[in-house]
């Protein structure tokens, strides 16, 4: 009789500790979520700045050449860099991101070859496996460093100056709130710089170049492609530690619906063991009573 | 006496790493050092690895040892946009000079497979890291 209610127990133990677990790592992402928020922010006046002065740049340094600026006649390789995260748990974070990449890659009407150029381990795994990976970087940790997106940067610019890729997207997971990540894709290169429309209505700066325009304009698109990559990495961290902690904080809630279907399925069977014996008392008492009569 | 500062900001991809008023700042541009006061013109300058130097409201000389980047002046805010910042005081001098000798050696070398550039460069930030601590090299 006690068996039945000891394999209850035990299963009850094992979820419970099962939810524990779930329970602190939502804790965890959530204050890493927290610090990928702060880097994101703190990392925006850098980009803005750049940006600020690259629009600016571009209505003076109009017919500048630069092989980073440079629409391709003839492009016949994609590159894609596609940020996930080196681990899973966080629902359908990975996925999602990868998703979109492919479907991006059927999507393009224009058929052509694609390269992968995978940060995080779960995009390298999954495109180690179906083929079209060019380029790893994995293992990068929680703390998304500025040298690693301009290495990053640097790799694809050298691909592209080589003529190895002739475009290169990037896709990262946008992060709306804790619930909402939406994977996007942006192009990198060529790099499109602001049309004269949207530069109008600035007002116009009459600047001292030093040493000149071009020159500056030339340290800066390297920079600003690195800066792209480092803001696409830090929203997909926020958003990677968003989804986790969603996920997690499901996990936890199952959880605790298993431990109560499991109390309630226990108490019902030792409420009937104990049923059982009391009709067996029962029985029995009456048994003796009718002998005696 | 009038006000004679004007807004300095340091940024780095990580973060802001300064934002004060300032009286007077001289940053390490490609062709020379570029000094800057109050009302200076608009400006915008490419930097190479050096000290930026500048003087805060206290009068106070402070070194910051920058890499790479470029500076925009306009409306009386200085902007030094750089890949790395380390203020003077914050640098490990021992291991500045480290890796400057490790440098060093590295080109002393006649070995192809050595990265020059590398090494030069690492070299160059070295030098300025020493330099904005205020210690001789």
């Amino acid at each position: 009789m006690a068996g039945g209610t000891r394999e209850f127990k035990r299963r009850i133990r094992s979820v419970t500790n099962t939810q524990q677990i779930t329970k602190a790592m939502k804790m965890v992402s959530a204050a890493k979520l927290r610090r990928a928020q702060e880097a994101a922010e703190a990392s925006r006046p850098y980009t803005e700045t750049l940006q600020g002065t690259l629009a600016r740049l571009s209505g003076v340094a109009f017919d500048i050449k630069h092989p980073l600026l440079e629409k391709r006649e003839d492009v016949r390789k994609i590159g894609y860099v596609v940020i996930t995260a080196d681990g899973g748990l966080c629902g359908g974070y990975n996925a999602n991101l990868i998703k979109a990449t492919t479907m991006a890659m059927e999507e393009d009407t224009r058929k052509l070859e694609n390269g992968i150029v995978a940060v995080g381990r779960k995009v390298r795994d999954f495109f180690r496996k179906r083929g079209g990976l060019d380029a790893e970087f994995v293992n990068l940790g929680d703390k998304i460093s500025y040298a690693d997106a301009r290495e990053i940067g640097q790799y694809i610019m050298n691909a592209y100056e080589n003529e190895e890729i002739d475009e290169v997207y990037v896709v990262y997971a946008k992060f709306i709130n804790v619930l909402r990540q939406v994977p996007t894709i942006v192009k990198l290169l060529p790099i499109e710089t602001p049309t004269a429309e949207q530069t109008e209505g600035q007002r116009v700066i009459d600047y001292i170049y030093e040493p000149s325009a071009d020159e500056i304009l030339l340290t800066l698109l390297p920079r600003y492609v690195g800066s792209l990559i480092y803001n696409a990495m830090l929203e997909s961290k926020a958003s990677e530690h968003g989804a986790r902690m969603t996920a997690m904080g499901n996990a936890t809630e199952n959880a605790g619906e298993i431990i109560d279907n499991l109390t309630l399925a226990m108490n019902k069977a030792r409420q009937a063991a104990i049923t059982d014996e009391i009709l067996d008392i029962v029985g029995g008492a009456e048994a003796l009573n009718k002998g005696g009569k | 006496m009038a006000d004679n500062t004007f807004m300095l900001e340091i940024v780095t991809p990580e973060k802001i790493l300064f934002k004060d008023e300032v009286d007077f700042m001289v940053a390490p541009a490609v062709d020379g050092e570029i000094g800057v006061m109050k009302n200076h013109a608009p400006l915008v300058a490419a930097l190479k690895i050096g000290v930026l130097r500048y003087k805060d409201g206290k009068g106070a000389e402070k070194k910051m040892a920058v890499s790479g980047g470029f500076m925009e002046v306009i409306d009386n805010t200085g902007r030094i946009l750089a890949e790395t910042a380390e203020p003077g005081e914050h640098v490990d001098v021992l291991r500045a000079k480290a890796s400057k000798e490790r440098a060093e050696r590295r080109l002393a070398q006649r070995d192809e497979t050595i990265n020059r550039l590398r090494a030069e460069l690492s070299l160059k930030r070295a030098i300025a890291r020493i330099r904005a601590a205020g210690a001789d090299y």
